[in-house]
């Protein structure tokens, strides 16, 4: 027999309150606009993010830079130290899931993280498949280096796209590449009709539907972050001027000689992005940036990972 | 006239649409700015606190001066509608949460509130809400804060589980949750409509 739920014995009924909707997941999305979102490894790093005005941190056991020094399996952080930063900071939390392993997002979800990220950063768990993200409550970031790749994540339910780049490098070129791509396809496909826009969809493999979306909003119909090497207040101010809706940092902020001031740094560049007067100002003695990796010299591009 | 909507962080480009459909609807002539710098709210008639994070937008507020223009504004019958982060930051009084970040309130409200009151994203909601004087909205709550208790004119206007999640006083209002998220613009129109009346 069917399990039946006795509203009257709920506070409210089942029928009047909606979670996980995809209005409640962009709508999160669009809360972090305009803001910075800081890898931390620890509680004490996610109070100065927290303290330096991050909108919100990601959770994770080793920064990109150290998981590509390091080598081996990256893999989702233990639940204890996620645990450890969502009870350091009132801001939200996020952490990353392999590609494909939709059992560590379920973990994830289950501990309380506010946004998982399906990341290329960690070693993909599926060859054959993204994770399903229309099945879970909270929403969801990926990477995307391109239209065709943002948009079959949008179709799989991500709330949020974000540009892949080349995490750990502290090298922009590839955010820029992957950010100026997305815009160049945009407007692209402004001034197609139906039946170009049918080929083109099938030629970056994304649903008619999403393309024609896309074409007419002339955007992402989701909120659009930068994220893949950005290491200066610079880096995070050109990928603003460069249309993102905001900026995620790794490693950038953490193997920097001066974490809290990078952090302040790059929150103030990124509010205030079009004035150079103000970059000028934040980018000064702020020590030694993490120092970065030439893309050509790397053994792994990350943004390889997924499709 | 001239609504500025706080552009330092969060959904300020649903806000801007929301009130320029607003005032289509009402009637009225005028601008919506975004409101990145202080010179940004001069003349401003009313002005939006919109979605985002409290404890980034409370620190951009004091360090770009706007938080001093704006408890002016409010003083000089400026009214100022905040959601959800915005009703934080027009609160008095706030929980330990907004003491412990230095969340620094404008203080413009005579309300207490409660931040993340209903819990973390997995539990964000919408649902049908009753706003006395507006009827039934599709009101979506992410991450929201409620409004525990009101003194002096503040008022609240709306509930939901025992929690205030809507005040007026005067001309301002603050609402927990995100009208500017959906295509309803009743309560955009009921903020600008008290604003023009006083």
């Amino acid at each position: 027999m069917a399990f039946k739920l006795d509203v009257d014995k709920v506070p409210y009924s089942v029928e009047r309150i909606n979670r996980g909707t995809e209005r409640i997941k962009r709508g999160f999305a669009a809360m972090q606009k305009g803001g910075v979102i800081m890898d931390v490894t620890d509680a004490e790093q996610a109070r100065i993010a927290e303290e330096a005005g991050a909108v919100a941190v990601m959770a994770l056991e080793r920064v990109p830079a150290d998981i590509r020094a390091q080598g081996g399996v990256a893999r989702m952080s233990d639940p204890t130290k996620i645990e450890e930063i969502i009870d350091a900071v009132t801001i939200p939390v996020m952490a990353k899931a392999r590609i494909g392993h939709f059992v560590e997002a379920q973990i994830l979800q289950e501990l309380g993280v506010d946004m998982i990220d399906e990341s290329e950063v960690l070693t993909p768990a599926d060859p054959f498949y993204h994770i399903d993200k229309e099945q879970f409550t909270v929403p969801f970031v990926c990477g995307a280096r391109n239209l065709g790749e943002a948009l079959r994540r949008i179709f799989e339910g991500a709330a949020m796209i974000r540009t892949k780049g080349e995490a750990g490098t502290g090298n922009v070129i590839e955010a820029v590449r992957h950010q100026r791509m997305i815009m160049k396809e945009i407007h692209q496909i402004g001034n197609m009709d139906d039946e170009e826009l049918f080929a083109y969809s099938r030629e970056i493999q994304a649903p008619f539907e999403l393309v024609k979306e896309v074409a007419e909003l002339q955007r992402l119909p989701v909120v659009n972050f930068a994220a893949g090497g950005i290491a200066t207040p610079a880096d995070a101010a050109l990928m603003m001027q460069l249309g993102s809706d905001g900026v995620f940092v790794g490693s950038g902020i953490f193997k920097s000689q001066n974490p809290e001031k990078m952090a302040r740094a790059i929150v103030e560049a990124v509010h205030n992005y079009d004035d150079p007067a103000i970059l000028a100002k934040v980018s000064r003695g702020l020590g030694e940036p993490m120092k970065g990796l030439e893309i050509d010299s790397l053994d792994t591009h990350l943004q390889e990972r997924g499709w | 006239m001239k609504v500025a909507v706080i552009g330092i962080q969060g959904d300020v480009y649903e806000h801007i649409r929301m009130t320029e459909q607003a005032m289509e609807e009402l009637g009225i002539s005028g601008e919506v700015v975004w409101a990145r710098r202080k010179e940004h709210l001069q003349g401003a008639d009313a002005v939006i606190l919109p979605g985002g994070e409290s404890t980034t937008i409370s620190k951009r507020l004091k360090g770009s001066g706007m938080h001093e223009a704006l408890r002016e504004m409010a003083s000089e019958g400026v009214g100022i509608m905040g959601t959800c982060a915005g009703c934080i930051l027009l609160a008095k009084e706030g929980d330990d949460e907004v003491y412990k970040t230095g969340t620094e309130l404008l203080g413009i409200m005579d309300m207490e509130v409660d931040r993340n009151a209903f819990g973390r994203q997995r539990e964000s909601f919408e649902t049908e809400l009753d706003v006395e004087g507006i009827g039934t909205v599709n009101a979506v709550f992410i991450r929201a804060p409620a409004i525990l208790r009101t003194w002096g004119d503040c008022r609240i206007i709306s509930e939901f589980e025992g929690k205030g999640v809507a005040a007026v006083q005067g001309k301002h209002m603050a609402l927990a949750f995100h009208p500017e998220l959906t295509s309803d613009t009743r309560l955009h129109r009921y903020f600008l409509e008290r604003v023009l009346n006083g």
